[in-house]
């Protein structure tokens, strides 16, 4: 494999893991409020879709991304009203949420299958683009592979060093006790659901617009659960959600890569595997380290807030 | 979109309609109800490309019956145990025709096949027939004849990229075909496959082909459903295939042809055998000559000389002088598996488990 094939390759693997990380970042930031949105997949459809049909109508990939994110937020207001304000079962009305996105997100698209659009445009920055490997590999994106970097520095930082993110994170841990110091439990965590959807919607958009440039239904083909799994393997922590989207895309592409390079003697069901377990492996390992003994499931994860009034 | 009609309304809408079948072997008492047809897909209707297909065979049986069918679709099911309760419930419905579109349905379907002796089914892609189940494919490795032989002729680096889903005999029959027709224009062509294990994954699909290209590959062949590696083709300014549906919206320059399945005619013949009284298990296995497959049109990357040869290889198939896989053919070991002057029989071909020569897999 030349050097090219490999740098073509870490190209590749940047698409790959886009997506996966912007759905994942926002999950992290909702489960840490204490609350499971398995509607990720719907989100992420309804995302794709809206970022879609924006920008066909309007000619304008921006207006695309951003209707994308509002698409995203709106999905995850329903879950919050539902999980949040009406104590709905949060597994349940997730999954509820997939299946609704999934339907919804047809019924949007059914007018524009088999209408093509062009790929979101790279961000040329004063020509640093044309720089010698760096070039294509740094600064030859577009805005949304920036964007979810970003946003996964700008999670860390908020949920580590600001006070918003202790309260965050204390809601996520005890709601009672949060509650019992005057913080508004429910407020909190409508935000981060909300924030939960306004990235899936993005990862949408990163599909519809950039990935495979198209709508065609189903089109996440299970990146939301993957993005699920990957919150809980990195437990809950920002960095390491980052480092398992990049494992598991740069896996699964280093074995297209490495079966398009021909015969090497693993049945090509096992390569298929190896995302999967390479993720699972590198991520576990990390995490029952005898440096770190414990999982760091928010405590109230999944459950309902009922204050005792 | 699927008429839904009750009972009641129909009665009263076909009274007027007048209802011209009472011809042939029907009773009136029958004849008051619609045939109920239900359909099983494996991926969504709008995937732009296997399911779309069969989903445009649904709308020609309703197009040519009217109200006096009633179809319904499930789309989406998964291969195994999902589709057993999926078709269940369609034939307790009392779909009397059910059509399950995908390789992995063949036990679901049979399961359910026992149960509900008085319905027919329609596997689509499989092998094993009952009393009530008929089994129904086309030979899609007659397109690939052909569109090996374009591919053959129109890549410069001599390697073909063959994104493919799952390993069945149906999917290695294809990327053989492709092999054989493109050696026989370039003996050194290579086929470079790889391996998705999904029928539709777009942003996998697409990643495959990028994986392909990348490594030398300069004309594009797929076999799993979305138009994404042709739309990669087209981004990296190579040629390919469409796969199922005409797929030049997303790749105007790139896509030379395409294969297009053309399921209505055999849905519409099945429909009316029902209809009739006259439905009976068949094991069709239908190509070119039926009409089961056609070309898209070629592109302007197709010369007028190899656009007349193409033509020629279509009619050398469908008048029988051209077997796709007629000997000799060498398997990757460099050994003869069919002699000069023989030819694969059918029930090879519906197993086939080995690649022939010039397949990297």
């Amino acid at each position: 494999m030349g050097f090219d094939t490999i740098l073509a390759m870490l190209l590749t693997v940047i698409a790959a893991a886009t997506p996966l990380l912007l759905a994942a970042i926002g999950e992290l930031v909702s489960e840490k409020a204490g609350v499971l949105n398995l509607g990720v997949e719907g989100m992420m459809l309804v995302g794709a879709v809206i970022a879609f049909a924006t920008t066909v109508g309007t000619g304008s990939p921006v207006l695309g991304i951003l209707a994308a994110m509002v698409g995203g937020m709106a999905m995850s207001l329903a879950f919050g009203v539902l999980t949040l304000t009406l104590m709905a079962n949060q597994v349940a009305t997730g999954l509820a949420l997939t299946i609704f996105g999934i339907g919804l997100s047809s019924l949007i698209g059914a007018d524009y299958i088999g209408t093509p659009v062009d790929k979101l445009a790279t961000l040329d920055i004063a020509g640093l683009s044309d720089l010698p490997i760096i070039g294509p590999l740094i600064f030859g994106h577009d805005i949304l592979v920036y964007l979810s970097v970003a946003i996964t520095v700008g999670v860390a930082w908020f949920l580590k060093k600001t006070r918003a993110g202790l309260i965050l994170r204390a809601v996520g841990e005890s709601d009672l006790s949060a509650h019992s110091i005057g913080y508004d439990v429910i407020r909190v965590r409508y935000f981060a659901v909300m924030f939960g959807g306004l990235t899936a919607g993005l990862a949408g958009a990163y599909l519809s617009l950039s990935y495979t440039p198209m709508w065609v239904e189903g089109m996440t083909a299970g990146r939301g659960w993957i993005a699920l799994a990957l919150v809980a393997f990195a437990s809950w922590r920002p960095w390491r959600v980052l480092g398992g989207a990049y494992i598991f895309g740069g896996v699964t592409i280093l074995q297209l890569y490495l079966q398009g390079g021909g015969d090497i003697g693993i049945p090509a069901q096992v390569m298929n595997m190896l995302p999967y377990l390479a993720t699972i492996i590198v991520l576990t390992v990390i995490s029952a380290g005898p440096w770190r003994g414990r999982l760091d499931a928010p405590a109230c994860l999944g459950k309902p807030f009922r204050p005792a009034s | 979109m699927i008429r839904r009609i009750d009972r009641r309304t129909f009665i009263a809408g076909s009274a007027a309609a007048g209802l011209t079948l009472a011809a042939g072997p029907f009773n009136t008492a029958r004849a008051a109800d619609p045939l109920k047809i239900g359909f099983v897909y494996v991926g969504p209707i709008g995937d732009f490309g296997w399911t779309h297909g069969h989903d445009l065979g649904r709308k020609a049986v309703e197009e040519k019956f009217g109200d006096m069918v009633k179809t319904t679709y499930v789309e989406n099911v998964a291969e195994g145990p999902d589709a057993e309760r999926v078709i269940r419930k369609l034939a307790a419905d009392g779909n009397k025709l059910i059509f399950t579109t995908s390789f992995g349905y063949m036990e679901p379907t049979l399961k359910v096949a026992k149960q509900f002796k008085n319905t027919y089914f329609e596997h689509a892609t499989g092998f094993k027939t009952a009393p009530n189940v008929s089994v129904y494919s086309s030979r899609f490795y007659e397109g690939r004849a052909v569109v090996g032989h374009l591919a053959g002729s129109l890549s410069k680096t001599g390697k073909i990229g063959y994104i493919a889903s799952v390993p069945i005999p149906e999917v290695v029959r294809g990327i053989n075909a492709t092999a054989i027709a493109a050696r026989k224009v370039n003996p050194e062509a290579e086929v470079k496959v790889v391996w998705i294990n999904s029928w539709y994954d777009p942003g996998k699909e697409g990643d495959a082909a990028k994986a392909l290209i990348d490594q030398g590959v300069d004309f594009m062949t797929q076999h799993t459903d979305s138009p994404a590696p042709l739309q990669i083709a087209e981004q990296r300014g190579i040629l390919g295939v469409g796969q199922a549906s005409d797929m030049k919206a997303f790749a105007p320059t790139a896509q030379v042809t395409a294969i297009i399945d053309e399921w209505g005619p055999y849905y519409i013949e099945r429909a009316q055998a029902v209809l009739d009284g006259t439905w009976a298990t068949a094991n069709t296995w239908h190509g070119l000559k039926e009409g089961f497959l056609s070309l898209a049109p070629y592109s302007s990357a197709v010369s007028e000389t190899l656009a007349a040869e193409c033509e020629a290889i279509k009619a050398g198939i469908i008048d029988g002088s051209l077997h796709p896989f007629a000997g000799p053919i060498k398997d990757q070991k460099g050994e003869v598996k069919v002699a000069e002057g023989s030819a694969l029989s059918d029930g090879d071909l519906l197993g086939m488990d080995w690649y022939v020569e010039g397949v990297s897999a």
